[in-house]
């Protein structure tokens, strides 16, 4: 067993440098090998086919067999090609011009939106603005009293009209939000949502409904670090069902590989922006894509 | 997989529809390398018939006679005694209110743990969830030692002569040793009123390989009896379970089909097998 994908080409290498240059079978072998540290990495088996392809191509070219170390230039090409996919620069958020900004987030149920709420409330209070926390989430029993929980912890107010664990409508609450945000000379909104499938219409109808009452500048789709293959069919159905504009990678702080990252970013072409990195509010970072090309490759 | 006949691409697609079940390249590999062999044996020509004997193969590779029997029988001088564990996000909270509900309609008693003392709100989530299912709830001040609610819990239920108790502890992740520790030390205390009947693991069926991690860690910490795949009413098809069993010989005991009280079944391998090849054939 190879751990990373560096001791897997240089094995697959190891007889090159008598050779000289790749024949097709090196070339195979190494993307087969590529493929395999991808597929356990959890990046998604469309994306590893478009992958590879490319990785292929450039593999064959003189770059790799006029190199002194074959493994080591194929695993640069892998490493910049996955940087190029993940989002070269950061982007930054998009503030209105007429404040407030709304910032909504959705995703799955669990994935880390509440906690989010609360690192990006205590992030930009820091940097100066007065954020709101809006409670949408009036499904899950007692998310309004968690979001009001990390609200009195990051220093925000939260506002919370309803009590929620089934009581309330989500919609008539983030539209009233602006109104107060408004009112309360708050620079940004941002509106936690319940968490929800990709196949449930109606709760995806909800969301839009959410979107269209509140008018997001920003709409952050959460995705944990951990999740596998269902990584596309779910990052598709968000942008289809509510749409989004940015990608917040969440429970970083693990040991997944965090593939996901890779697909979602190349299946939506949105960029990751934030890094959610840990339980507490601080635990939170703007995103790194070359951190993450070497995570996923395992290095 | 609209072929007639075996070929290359009839393969390919068996290992993709596998692949992107995540049940991982190695037990993917292994799998289609045994199906090859008994196609070569039976003579298998068409692929309708390929489709059954994969599935065939599935559901021995999650195993078939599996016991997945769920431990939740009172003793003689106390309640059974079943520990939530796992990642976070996954649902342990509501897995707690959905097995509450399940023991009450059979005419148990039932008492709840809030164990999580980390977490914003979560014994308010528990909570809600004993009030909704007919459940009492033993809940320690916030930000508490979780080990000692989990000890007062079995006390209270030993002592009110509960039939099942059951602890909801806080989500963590398997790499970070110090709460692992913890987890291992509140199994350790409860287990002074008596040996813990059922450690479930609860797993997301949208985790990828990482659950595998997840089960070997916690199994070692906690020695896990059963698994928990919710969320499988969504997508995600929840193959990584199956390199859990193959490994770990943990079985599936229940499965999570949506945020209701009801949602909760028993895990049943041809049905866990017929959703995760889905159109395949
Ligand atoms: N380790 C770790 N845990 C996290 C992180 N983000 C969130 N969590 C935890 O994950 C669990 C779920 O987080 P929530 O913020 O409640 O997730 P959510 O998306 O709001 O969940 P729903 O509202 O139920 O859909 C909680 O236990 C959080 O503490 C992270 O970056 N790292
Ligand atoms: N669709 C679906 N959602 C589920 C299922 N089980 C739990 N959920 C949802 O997943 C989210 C997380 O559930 P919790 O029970 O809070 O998870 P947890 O493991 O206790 O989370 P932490 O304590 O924060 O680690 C909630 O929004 C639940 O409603 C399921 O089987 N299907
Ligand atoms: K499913
Ligand atoms: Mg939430
Ligand atoms: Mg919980």
């Amino acid at each position: 067993m190879f751990d990373t994908l560096s001791d897997r080409l240089a094995n697959v290498f190891s007889s090159l440098r008598s050779k000289g240059r790749l024949s097709e079978a090196d070339i195979d072998r190494t993307a087969r090998e590529i493929r395999i540290a991808l597929l356990e990495a959890d990046v998604a088996l469309p994306v590893v086919k478009a992958f590879i392809a490319a990785i292929k191509e450039r593999a064959t070219g003189s770059e790799v067999a006029q190199a002194l170390n074959p493994a080591q230039q194929v695993i640069k090409i892998v490493n910049e090609e996955l940087i190029g996919i993940l989002g070269g620069e950061t982007r930054r958020l998009q503030f209105a011009k007429n404040p407030p900004t709304v910032i909504m987030l959705a995703g799955l149920q669990g994935a880390g939106k509440t906690t989010l709420a609360g690192k990006l409330g205590l992030w930009l209070r820091k940097a100066g603005h007065q954020p709101l926390l809006v409670a949408a989430d009036l499904q899950r029993p007692n998310a309004v009293q968690q979001l009001q929980v990390v609200g009195e912890r990051a220093g925000v107010e939260v506002y919370a009209p309803q009590p929620g664990s089934g009581v309330g409508d989500p919609i008539q609450v983030a539209r009233d939000s602006i109104e107060h945000a408004r009112r309360t000379m708050r620079d940004i909104v941002i509106v936690d949502t319940a968490g929800r499938l990709g196949i449930d219409e109606e709760l995806m109808a909800q969301a839009a409904g959410i979107r269209d009452a509140v008018s997001p500048d920003e709409t952050l789709f959460v995705v944990d670090a951990m999740i596998g293959q269902d990584a596309v069919r779910t990052a598709e159905a968000f942008r289809d069902g509510v749409g989004f504009s940015g990608v917040v990678l969440s429970k970083l702080d693990g040991d997944a590989r965090g593939g996901a990252a890779l697909s979602v970013r190349h299946v939506t072409g949105q960029p990751i922006m934030f890094a959610s990195t840990g339980e507490k509010l601080e635990d939170f970072d703007v995103f790194h894509p070359d951190r993450m090309a070497s995570r996923i490759l395992g290095m | 997989l609209s072929r007639e006949h075996l070929d290359d691409d009839a393969w390919e697609a068996i290992e993709e529809s596998l692949l992107t079940a995540d049940v991982g390249v190695k037990p993917t590999g292994e799998i289609v390398e045994r199906l090859r062999e008994r196609t070569r044996v039976l003579g298998t020509r068409e692929v309708g018939e390929l489709r059954a004997l994969l599935a065939e193969e599935l559901v021995a590779a999650i195993g078939k006679d599996t016991d997945r029997t769920l431990h939740t029988t009172p003793h003689d001088d106390r309640p059974a005694i079943v520990l939530m564990v796992g990642v976070n996000g996954t649902g342990k909270t509501t897995t707690c209110g959905k097995l509450a509900r399940v023991l009450v309609a059979d005419g148990r008693t039932v008492l709840l743990g809030a164990a999580d003392t980390f977490r914003a709100a979560a014994a308010d989530q528990l909570t809600t969830w004993a009030s909704r299912v007919g459940a009492e709830v033993v809940r320690g001040p916030e930000g508490g030692d979780p080990a000692a609610v989990a000890f007062d819990t079995v006390k209270r239920g030993i002592q009110d002569k509960v039939d099942t108790v059951l602890i909801d502890t806080a989500g963590r992740l398997q790499n970070k040793t110090g709460l692992m520790d913890e987890l291992g030390k509140v199994k350790r205390v409860i287990s002074r009123h008596g040996e813990v009947d059922e450690t479930l693991l609860v797993l997301d069926a949208t985790t990828g390989q990482n659950g595998l991690a997840q089960a070997r860690v916690f199994t070692e910490v906690v020695d896990v009896t059963g698994l928990v795949l919710t969320k499988l009413d969504g997508t995600a098809k929840g193959g990584i379970v199956i390199a859990v069993q193959r490994e770990l010989g943990i079985p599936v005991k229940l499965v999570g089909l949506g945020e209701g009280p009801d949602d909760l079944a028993p895990f049943d391998a041809e049905q866990f097998v017929d959703a995760l090849l889905g159109e395949t054939a």
